[in-house]
Order: C-alpha cells, then sequence, then structure tokens
C-alpha cells in the first residue's frame, strides 16, 4: 500500500518540478518577439503537466465534478480569449478577478477544513491569501468596469479617504491577528473577507482612468502574491513559485509605469493614487493655435524625409489605427522614414500600444521607446501626434508648478514640424493645458482621428497620380 | 517553523529573484501578452481547488473548491489563447520590402 503511494506521490512532484521549469523557461521566451509564441506553448505543456499531477493525487474520488468545472470554466474561457484587442486591458483586469476569486474560495474552503487546529504560521499566510484575493478581486472588478466605461472614469475623492480605506486594511489585519491567536473563531473569518472585499472597492474609487496602467499592473502583483500565500498553505511549492513569479512580474511593471508617470514608489506601494490635482489657476488668456487641413498635412508629410508618428489612446478610441497603417504605407511608398514613439503610458494598460499597432499590421521594429527614439526628434522632420497629449507635454520639463512635472516625456516639440490630430481644444483628461499646441511649428489638425488620418492618405495617394 | 515552512520561504526567494531576473529581460513590447501569460500561469491555483472537489470532504469544501475550479480554468484557457493571438500579430518588416 505504502509504496504504490510513494510511487504516485513521486511522479506527482516530478511533474510539478516539470510545470515549474516550463513555466519560468516561458516567462524567459517572452524577452523577444521571436521566442514569445514558444513561451506560451511551455506554459501550457507545464499548465497540463500539473493537472495531470494532480489528478493523480491519492485522496480523490470525484473525477465526474472535476471534469465539469474544468469544462465549464474552459467554456468561459474561450469568449474571454477572443475579445477585441482594445478590450484587453479590461480582459486582463477580470482575469485578475477571476484569479483571485479562485485564491479566495479555495483559502476560505481550506480554513473551513482545518480549523480549530490551524498552526499559527498557517493562518498567518492563510488570512494574507484571504485577504489580498478579496481585495484584488473587487478592486480588479472596479477597475474592469471603469476601463469598460461601466462605471464613471472620473476618481471619487472625499475629505478623509484615506483614513478610512487604512483603517479598514487594519480592522482586516487586526481580525487576522486574532484568527493566529485563536484559529478556532470561525465566526469572525466571514468578517475578515467583508472587509477586504469593501476594502477593495474603496482602493479603486478614487483612481482615475488615467492611472489605470500602474492599477492593473499593482493588481497583477497582488494576485500573484495571494497566489503565492496560497502555495504556502497548501505546501505546494509550485504555486510558491508560480505566485511568485507573477508577483514579481506586476510589481515591476507598475514601477515602470509608476516611472513613467513621474509617482514615487510608496505611492505604488500603497494604491494611494489619488488624481493629480489639476491646477485651475493659470488664467486662461485667448491663446491662438495654427491649424491646418488634410490637403496642407499630406503636403508637408510628403515632403518629409524623417516622420515620427506619436500614437496615444484616443487614437485606439477612434480606431484610427488601421488608417495609421495607411498612412505608414504610403509615406513609405514615397521614400518618407516614418517610425512611431511609443511612451510607456500609452494605451490603458503596459505595452497595449504596441499590441494596438500590431494588430494593425505595423511591423514591432519601427516601434520605438521613448528612451530610444527622443534623441533622434531634433532631426525629425514631422513629429504626428494622434490621441495623444499629456505625454508630449512639455510643460513637464519645465514647469515647476505643472502638476506632471518630472514626468518623463516625448520630446515632440524639438521636432521641426509638429502636427497634432485633436478633436478639439479641451484639455486632456489630466486637465492640464498642453503649450505645445501653441507654438509657432505646431499645426493643429482638429477633426476624428481616422477621418483625418484618412484624409490625408487619400491626399498623398491622389497626388501620386497627378 | 516546521522544515516545510522553511522550504517554502527559501523556494519564494529564489522564484522571486528569477522572476525579477527573467522579466527585466522582458522587451516593452511584449508587456501586455506578458501580463496575460503570467495570469494564466497564475491560475495554477487550479490545482488546489482540484483536489478540494476530488476530495469532497464536506459540502462547502466541494463547492468552493468547484467553483474555484471555473474560475481558474477561465483563466488558464483565455489567458493563453489571448497571449497566442497578440503574439501572432507582431511581425517585423516584411523582406519582401526592403
Amino acid at each position: 500500500m505504502n509504496t504504490a503511494f510513494a510511487g504516485n506521490q513521486i511522479i506527482i512532484e516530478f511533474l510539478y518540478l516539470v510545470a515549474s521549469a516550463l513555466f519560468i523557461l516561458s516567462l524567459k521566451w517572452m524577452s523577444a518577439p521571436q521566442t514569445a509564441r514558444h513561451g506560451v506553448w511551455a506554459g501550457e505543456i507545464g499548465m497540463v503537466a500539473a493537472i495531470v499531477g494532480t489528478l493523480l493525487h491519492h485522496g480523490i474520488v470525484d473525477y465526474r465534478s472535476i471534469a465539469i468545472a474544468l469544462v465549464i470554466g474552459s467554456g468561459i474561457g474561450i469568449p474571454l480569449g477572443l475579445v477585441h484587442m482594445t478590450a484587453v486591458p479590461q480582459r486582463t483586469a477580470l482575469s485578475h478577478a477571476c484569479g483571485a476569486l479562485c485564491v479566495t474560495l479555495v483559502g476560505t474552503a481550506e480554513f473551513y477544513l482545518r480549523t480549530p487546529n490551524v498552526p499559527r504560521f498557517t493562518m498567518a499566510v492563510l488570512s494574507l491569501e484571504v485577504i489580498l484575493g478579496s481585495l484584488t478581486f473587487t478592486g480588479s472588478l472596479m477597475a474592469a468596469g471603469k476601463l469598460q466605461e461601466i462605471l464613471p472614469q472620473r476618481p471619487l475623492t472625499y475629505r478623509g479617504q484615506n483614513v478610512v480605506n487604512l483603517s479598514l486594511l487594519a480592522v482586516a489585519i487586526a481580525v487576522a491577528v486574532d484568527l493566529m491567536l485563536h484559529p478556532g473563531n470561525r465566526q469572525v473569518f466571514p468578517a475578515m473577507i467583508a472587509i477586504s472585499l469593501a476594502f477593495g472597492v474603496l482602493m479603486i474609487v478614487p483612481i482615475g482612468g488615467a492611472d489605470m496602467p500602474t492599477v492593473i499592473s499593482l493588481l497583477n502583483s497582488y494576485a500573484g502574491l495571494s497566489a503565492a500565500a496560497m502555495g504556502f498553505v497548501l505546501e505546494s511549492k509550485l504555486l510558491i513559485i508560480a505566485g511568485a513569479l507573477d508577483g514579481s512580474s506586476g510589481f515591476i511593471l507598475s514601477v515602470i509605469m509608476s516611472k513613467a508617470m513621474n509617482r514615487s514608489f510608496t505611492n505604488v506601494l500603497f494604491g494611494a493614487f489619488g488624481q493629480v490635482q489639476a491646477s485651475e489657476a493659470a488664467g486662461r488668456e485667448e491663446k491662438t493655435v495654427r491649424s491646418a487641413t488634410a490637403e496642407e498635412a499630406a503636403g508637408i508629410l510628403a515632403a518629409a524625409n524623417r516622420v515620427v508618428v506619436v500614437p496615444g489612446y484616443g487614437m485606439a478610441v477612434a480606431q484610427a489605427q488601421h488608417k495609421v497603417r495607411e498612412l505608414y504605407d504610403a509615406l513609405r511608398k514615397r521614400g518618407v522614414e516614418v517610425r512611431f514613439a511609443i511612451h510607456p503610458v500609452a494605451g490603458r494598460m503596459p505595452g497595449h500600444m504596441n499590441v494596438l499597432l500590431a494588430e494593425a499590421d505595423i511591423p514591432y521594429d519601427q516601434l520605438a521607446e521613448m528612451d530610444d527614439i527622443n534623441g533622434d526628434f531634433p532631426q525629425t522632420d514631422v513629429a504626428l501626434v494622434i490621441g495623444a497629449n499629456d505625454v508630449t507635454n512639455p510643460s513637464a520639463r519645465t514647469d515647476q508648478s505643472s502638476p506632471i512635472y518630472g514626468m518623463p516625456i516625448l520630446d515632440v516639440d524639438k521636432a521641426r514640424t509638429v502636427m497634432v490630430i485633436k478633436r478639439s481644444m479641451s484639455p486632456g483628461f489630466a486637465g492640464i493645458d498642453n503649450p505645445l499646441y501653441y507654438m509657432d511649428k505646431t499645426l493643429m489638425l482638429f477633426g476624428d482621428a481616422k477621418s483625418f488620418v484618412n484624409g490625408i492618405v487619400h491626399q498623398l495617394s491622389g497626388n501620386t497620380h497627378s | 517553523m516546521s522544515s516545510a515552512l522553511i522550504d517554502g520561504l527559501f523556494v519564494f526567494m529564489l522564484a522571486g529573484f528569477v522572476g525579477f531576473e527573467v522579466i527585466r529581460r522582458v522587451s516593452p513590447l511584449l508587456h501586455t501578452p506578458l501580463m496575460s501569460l503570467t495570469n494564466a500561469l497564475d491560475a495554477i491555483a487550479v490545482v488546489g481547488a482540484i483536489v478540494l472537489v476530488g476530495e469532497h470532504q464536506t459540502k462547502l469544501a466541494f463547492w468552493l473548491g468547484f467553483l474555484a475550479v471555473i474560475s481558474a480554468m477561465s483563466n488558464v484557457v483565455g489567458g493563453f489563447l489571448i497571449t497566442d493571438r497578440m503574439l501572432k500579430m507582431f511581425k517585423t518588416s516584411r523582406p519582401t520590402k526592403p
């Protein structure tokens, strides 16, 4: 009896070991686009190995129920895997929520199975798992709601918000400590979950749409850490490894995002983003702008040698990326060098803009990161800004009173000519005026991004025949 | 503190460092697929849920586990699917056009 059991156990542990190695390889292969798809395959094989290993577990009797749950879950997963590329941020937030839900449910089940005989440390990590899981669950749902624009994007703030939120968290931790000392106290466990769920909602309420890239990364990190905590509860090294990988990934991404928005590190860790206080002062005296038509813009672009396109989320909202691709083709045909400058927070989650441009078939070697392309702007004939605003605002460099002072920006203003496609002169999301628009070398192209780019493309292709 | 716990902490520490080193090298180009991939990998939590369902110790544990398997599995399938869809789109300059 014992030998058969031990044999099974060895196979299970071996499969988990293989899965862990494959997970690490999977992330390693993500480092470059050439190998990235191998990474997905490695991850898939690792996942299958882990699930097969788990099914060999000696205590499992009810295979039918497992199969039903796996099939239902896969059925839900397929449509979630087929969403439109513009909807990837909310899908990602939703899947953080699903992952966190799983962790919370398992943690809850484990608590009621084990109470009152739970060692102190196990209870501590179990509480950590459930608190992080619950707050990530509701927090991610809130984030998904804001990204899907079901919920208002505007941050909701009130006096003493941080005090309220932090006291809620403190109460949840106090309950966790109580459970550590008296693990038989089953009545207080639901309270800990309820408080954490509420905290998750309140944590996201004060956060505006512009901060979403950081928030998503942070929730990613929380989801990973809660899974790692679950690994400690279940004494599963595989889970600890996967959780640690996910946690560090989310952590690195949030640090990158916070740097790109010039936010302090503590700001990221505690999720206390608040809203950039829009400086309402600064007398809005009438300043003049120069505007141009599609025809004029096409003429300038056709005469240029080097063009840099600066896309922002506005481009994606207007669904203009495919038209931008046509513009790219038309200009390349005329021998104009076209590149794309991608700010780290362009789009609504880290790397979102790259995906949107790749979807429009724009080759990824033409996409340049901020630090790589900023030095090239003085040699650029035309910088074409489409649907981006704050990331091109030169006052981030010069104006100490500006709320975005210190934020790294794309040095669009150093190009010889700047063209900005914009609906109107209304200030951007953060409500900050952009001096770029009033510069002598700036041409404002007023209109919907998609139809305006289309107009330029028509002019360019029309001119080739004349 | 049990030895399993100490082992766990060592594993966590090492995996954390490996994660840092590996993910630091991921090109910003691929940060969105990276996040959806780590999401799918994180759904490995499904193994804990499967055990709960399979062992059927109490009704509560069974149903919590059942829901947990569903939510994690939706992440596994959806996460890998969308990551692969995104990565398929990344193309380099076509060699036909020098």
